[in-house]
């Protein structure tokens, strides 16, 4: 039985004079592994904040999991971007993951048993538990992101949400990470944010494509030239294996 | 002996009252970079010292109250306008100030001496000054280890934090607040301007050599301690300003460990 854990409808958003967002529908479905792309100043950033409310639309109206998103993401596990990390900050790969869990603990906002045990083992998981006493400014970049993932997965999300995952790591270990995103995507909903298009596209299920509103939305696998025609969406787009060039810009 | 007098006393327990609050909110100031804010909120704070000195009421009191409130209205500002957060900042540190000298200088009566508020008089530090002292060590120390793995997460990623719903306006204003306490605390030890030394300088110099948030705040209590009486000592023995002298030894102690720090490590 799909769900829908997303619903956009005729969201728009302003910074301040400048419209960033325009008109945007989507709906996104609980075993959705979407990448969500689009070139620099586009507006995806933006739209995941709406989503995770921490922007309020201008116009429209989003739900998350049939909630608003204020109420609604408490079952989100948010992955940011890394370069918006201080990597100087005093703190340990464990209190990072811990962090995770802060919206379950007791008043006096200490962790329990059963945080510490659901920390533990998502730091297995993401094979970082032998670095949990370790500040974060000495992990490479790859060990680094997989904190940031660790601390998301031990909010225990129903949906995934990562925004520019792959800026820091090396090409192998990106194919390995996009391996174990889709192996995870098996158990929840996967929403992947970049304007690297270069390899998520064999990984991801749907693509959405966005530049200021929503271009396109589907299966990957359409085809280069119907792709153009209909969406003209600035992208480069890999489908079964063989790189296309797809698309010049498209025009406003 | 020099101990025997009351107001040597006073100076010390101010001083050592002083490093306590520097210690665990400097630790914040320093690793969440809030260092411009506080600035702004230490020179704001000169405007309730005027107010208090207008109306006639203890100007640490005034102050506190001032402080409190213009560090929250900058945390709500800032944080839900689009407007320059530095600009903002620049604003009130200015505005704070302008206002304290104007309402002094409405004051009738005697002329008082505006130095010992900009600069500190550790030496005139009252029984009545010690004892907001403790009241607010108090209150920095309950509201910060209650609440400390809250602090942490925020401290670290504000917007993470809010996902999680982390009340983290909630927690900016109670940061920005326990600042000003701070600042508070440390007026009459080195004064408004020299507030930021205090605030800065033990939490930096704790942090060359510990990188967990717990540690930075217990070593910079001790370093900040340790500056204080190093400090009042000498401005004893050499027979110059208080303030000046704690923030002198400050920082060129500061200096001088990074400095022998970076040696080491080449």
């Amino acid at each position: 039985m799909k769900n829908e854990i997303i619903t956009i409808e005729n969201l728009s958003f302003d910074y301040g004079d400048h419209r960033v967002l325009e008109n945007i529908n989507l709906k996104i479905h609980d075993d959705d592994f979407v990448g969500i792309i689009g070139p620099n100043g586009s507006g995806k950033s933006t739209l995941l904040k709406i989503i995770l409310g921490l922007l309020t639309p201008t116009e429209g109206r989003v739900l998350l999991f049939n909630k608003t998103p204020k109420e609604g993401r408490r079952y989100v596990g948010y992955v940011p971007q890394y370069a918006h990390i201080d990597r100087n900050f005093p703190i340990s790969v464990e209190q990072v993951v811990l962090s995770g869990r802060i919206g379950h603990t007791d008043f006096l906002r200490r962790y329990s048993k059963i945080d510490r045990d659901i920390a533990e083992n998502v730091m297995k998981i993401m094979g970082i538990l032998d670095l949990k006493n370790t500040q974060i400014g000495k992990l490479s970049g790859g060990q680094f992101q997989r904190t940031l993932i660790a601390r998301a997965l031990s909010t225990e999300p129903k949906l995934l949400l990562l925004d520019e995952p792959t800026a820091n790591i090396d090409p192998q270990a990106e194919t390995n990470f996009y391996d174990f995103l889709q192996k995870l995507s098996e158990k929840m909903a996967i929403i992947l944010v970049t304007h690297d298009t270069g390899a998520i596209s064999s990984h991801v299920k749907t693509i959405c494509c966005i530049n200021k509103t929503l271009y396109y939305h589907g299966e990957k696998s359409i085809s280069p030239d119907l792709f153009e025609k209909l969406y003209g969406c600035p992208v480069e787009l890999i489908g079964h294996g063989i790189p296309h060039r797809v698309l010049k810009e498209h025009e406003d | 002996m020099i101990f025997q007098y009351a107001f040597f006393q006073n100076a010390v327990i101010a001083g050592i009252l002083a490093a306590i609050a520097c210690g665990i909110i400097g630790s914040y100031v320093v690793v969440k970079r809030l260092v411009f804010i506080s600035g702004g909120i230490s020179h704001a704070a000169f405007g309730g010292i005027g107010l208090g000195l207008f109306l006639g009421y203890n100007p640490l009191f005034t102050a506190i109250i001032f402080s409190v409130i213009s560090s929250s209205i900058l945390g709500v500002i800032s944080k839900k306008t689009y407007q320059r957060e530095d600009t903002l900042i620049g604003a009130m540190w200015a505005i704070g100030m302008a206002f304290g000298i104007f309402m002094i200088y409405m004051t009738p009566g005697y002329i008082i001496d505006l130095s010992s508020y900009l600069f500190g008089n550790i030496l005139t530090v009252s029984r009545i000054d010690i004892y907001i002292m403790i009241f607010l060590n108090t209150i920095i120390v309950l509201i910060i280890f209650i609440r400390y793995n809250e602090f942490l997460a925020f401290s670290f990623d504000e917007e993470f934090s809010e996902v999680t719903n982390v009340p983290v306006l909630k927690i900016y204003i109670i940061l920005l607040s326990l600042v000003a306490l701070t600042v508070v605390v440390l007026v009459s030890v080195v004064g408004i301007i020299l507030a930021m030394a205090l605030l800065t300088l033990p939490a930096a110099t704790a942090s060359i050599f510990t990188n967990s948030l717990k540690r930075i705040i217990a070593l910079s209590t001790l370093i900040g301690i340790s500056y204080m009486l190093l400090g009042i000592g000498m401005s004893f023995l050499l027979n110059q300003p208080s303030g000046a002298t704690i923030v002198l030894v400050s920082g060129t102690s500061y200096l001088g460990i990074l400095g022998i720090k970076s040696l080491i490590k080449k």
